[in-house]
């Protein structure tokens, strides 16, 4: 051999293993140096199956379509209908899911808010309770009653224009809500009555119920405190859905909200978000056949929510059960979440070595936890805050919103709909095995349902 | 209407609903009995103002939850939760109560003349309780601010994940929650204690021989190496 000696004289092709990728070599090696496992914000970033896996079998000869821009497809959307006397009228079947003040800033609050009004949708708080910016901007609110009750106010309550009894959520489900010393500013902390920089840990069960039989007596309770006007929703993170939902209606829910394993939150443990529920995909079939067994279809509403971007989304959620979505992450990427710059005085300004210090880059930003958001999206520091100009951010949300809209409703026409709500699952069809199993349509190009037909 | 004069509700008669509706078409600082309560659920809840309102028996879950204002004096015993999130008032239960006394509450005073059951005080933001016998396990469960007089025994893990309430016992605690430790009792507690024993009407407090316990604040940043135990 006349190579240097420790020089191979060929390198042998690099080759990453599939158990040990790159990915997981670092997460091992992070864990080893401090003990300390990830916590992040957003959402699942694995792929599961999705409503990309289904595609509409739009009209034709036997169907036809409407006219694109002439003929009318209705989008209004009512929830609450069942007890309440004052139900939720909403323009657009896409609302904004609930996202405290404290993991957001106060401006992304407002921003979402006014947006939400103008296009005549709903926004909902989050933990930490409702701030008076927030009920001022928002002409549909609702608001949340968590388990950790932080900030909970029976006058806001009387305030509100619904009511969401959350049990879990879907990158967390069966855990409680974080919030991060360095997000825990002064603010935040008095209208939680925590210290302040403490590592917020919010309870995971509710402390004057469990069970279904105790649920029952606590929607009562909202009711007679709400002389039974606003909707009642009882949200839950998909996991046992049929079960969820038929106790949720037992216990005199209005309106359920599945949040499936895509659901985003603004810190919880990586383990958590990737590892615990179900996919959205399957959880809005199997809520609305159980609501449909129980004979409430129409009568109690089901919202479903969970990685929903785009206007096909909608749709397939919709001819799958839903009666309308909620969106989360999607709404803070239109307000400017991992956009590489930011407005702040009428310029542009770059954000990049802002992500860079969360070890991170715009397009894979999920650093919501440090409270160091690049954009003012979820922070709570004054100056990162002003990052985020309301009045633009705002109509951002308003076009992005209208832009789904156009979508689900281009879609609902072509399936010759007047309504986005008479779509209905004999609009799909579904392009893998998986999501023909998990949605319940036939495969494309065959009549089979696996698991209901051969 | 007079408000010397006590309008009587009958809660077999009218059931919750038209009790509560009846309630806030009331003047504020009315006198209100509730007659045949009969362990019926949600009496009173969500009232914002300062009625004076007796419940002549048993109430079920939630008796006066989500008020703000109003005082009531329950002749029997309560379910799970009175008083829950409470702002304002004073709720005082002449018998005992079920789990979840006081929980969450912002505000106001709870008083239980008997016993008080599992979690009492759970999630407690502000407000403060007083109970003349003993608690179950659990009191205090991650009670955040207010304070918790016990005359008699608390049951198991006291004062678990606690933040800044304070708990007072003047009977024996049966074992102490993660994070929770007895601390030293100051001037300024025993005059906490006299002023609650005093607003709750007990005469059978040794405000200077109770036990304090608060929170040890170990568990309020996360520290994965240095053992915390949960
Ligand atoms: S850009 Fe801001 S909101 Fe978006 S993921 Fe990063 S920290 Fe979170």
């Amino acid at each position: 051999m006349d190579t240097q000696a420790g020089v191979p004289e060929r390198l042998e092709p690099e080759r990453q293993s599939a158990t040990f990728p790159l990915e997981v070599i670092h997460r091992i090696q992070t864990m080893s140096q401090t003990g300390r496992y990830e916590i992040r914000g957003w959402g699942a970033k694995r792929r599961v199956p999705n409503f990309d896996d289904l595609t509409f079998v739009t009209a034709s000869v036997s169907r036809y379509p409407l006219e694109g821009y002439r003929e009318r497809c209705d989008t209004k959307t009512v929830l609450g209908s069942r007890f309440a006397s004052k139900p939720l009228e909403l323009d657009i079947p896409i609302t904004i899911a609930g996202m405290s003040f404290g993991s957001l800033s106060a401006h992304a609050k407002d921003a979402l808010g006014r947006a939400a009004t103008i296009v005549g949708t709903s926004t909902t708080t989050g933990d930490g309770g409702m701030t008076k910016e927030e009920r001022a901007a928002s002409k549909h609110l609702v608001y949340q009653c968590l388990p950790s009750r932080y900030g909970f106010n029976p006058h806001d309550v009387q305030q509100a224009d619904a009511i969401e009894v959350v049990v879990g959520q879907g990158a967390k489900p069966g855990g409680g809500g974080m919030l991060l010393g360095q997000k825990v500013s002064e603010r935040v902390a008095g209208m939680r009555t925590l210290p302040v920089g403490v590592d917020q840990r919010s309870a995971s069960r509710h402390p004057d119920w469990t069970g279904p039989d105790d649920l029952t007596i606590k929607i009562a309770e909202l009711r007679e405190a709400t002389n039974w006007e606003k909707p009642i929703y009882v949200k839950f993170g998909a996991t046992r859905v049929a079960n969820d939902v038929k106790l949720a209606i037992a216990a005199g829910a209005d309106v359920v909200v599945i949040d499936g394993m895509q659901g985003g939150t603004g810190a919880t443990q990586e383990v958590f978000i990737e590892h615990a529920g179900i996919p959205t995909l399957p959880a809005v079939r199997l809520a609305a056949e159980a609501i449909r067994e129980v004979g409430k279809t129409g009568e109690v509403q089901l919202i479903v929510s969970g990685g929903i971007r785009s206007g096909s989304d909608v749709a397939k959620a919709l001819a799958l059960g839903a009666d309308a979505v909620s969106i989360g992450v999607a709404s803070l990427i239109a307000l400017g979440c991992n956009a590489s710059h930011y407005f702040k005085d009428g310029e542009e300004h770059d954000a990049t070595a802002d992500y860079l210090a969360l070890g991170t880059s715009p397009g894979h930003c999920n650093r919501c936890e440090t409270g160091r958001c690049p954009v003012g999206v979820t922070t709570q520091d004054p100056i990162l805050t002003e990052r985020l100009d309301p009045e633009i951010s705002k109509q951002w949300v308003v076009n992005y919103l209208k832009a789904l809209t156009m979508e689900l409703t281009t879609l609902a026409r072509a399936c010759g709909k007047s309504s986005v709500h008479n779509l209905e699952p004999e609009d799909l069809v579904a392009l893998t095995i998986e999501a023909a199993a998990m949605a319940k349509v036939p495969l494309a190009g065959t009549s089979w349902i696996p698991g209901h037909s051969f | 209407m007079d408000a010397l004069t006590q309008t009587v509700l009958n809660c077999r008669e009218l059931g919750v609903t038209g009790v509560n509706r009846a309630l806030r078409q009331l003047p504020d600082g009315s006198s209100v009995l509730i007659a045949e309560p009969r362990g019926a659920h949600n009496i009173g809840v969500g009232m914002m103002g300062k009625w004076d309102i007796t419940v002549d028996g048993n109430a079920g879950y939630y008796l006066g939850g989500l008020c703000d204002g109003p005082n009531f004096t329950v002749n029997g015993s309560v379910g799970w939760g009175v008083g829950e999130n409470l702002m304002s008032g004073l709720i005082r239960v002449i018998g005992n109560a079920s789990e979840s006394a006081g929980a969450s509450a912002h505000g106001g005073l709870l008083v239980i003349t008997g016993d008080a059951s599992l979690r009492c005080g759970i999630s407690l933001k502000g407000g403060d309780i007083a109970v003349a016998g003993g608690v179950g396990h659990m009191t205090a469960f991650m009670a955040q601010a207010g304070n918790i007089l016990v005359g008699g025994d608390a049951g198991d893990s006291l004062g678990d994940s606690l933040y800044e309430a304070v708990i007072y016992v003047g009977g024996k605690v049966k074992s102490l929650g993660s994070d929770a430790k007895i601390s030293e009792m100051t001037a300024t507690d025993v005059a906490k204690v006299k002023e609650l024993a005093a607003a709750a009407g007990f005469d059978h407090i040794d405000a200077e021989n109770v036990t304090k316990v608060s929170s040890a604040k170990t568990l309020y940043n996360f520290d994965a190496l240095k053992n915390q135990r949960y």
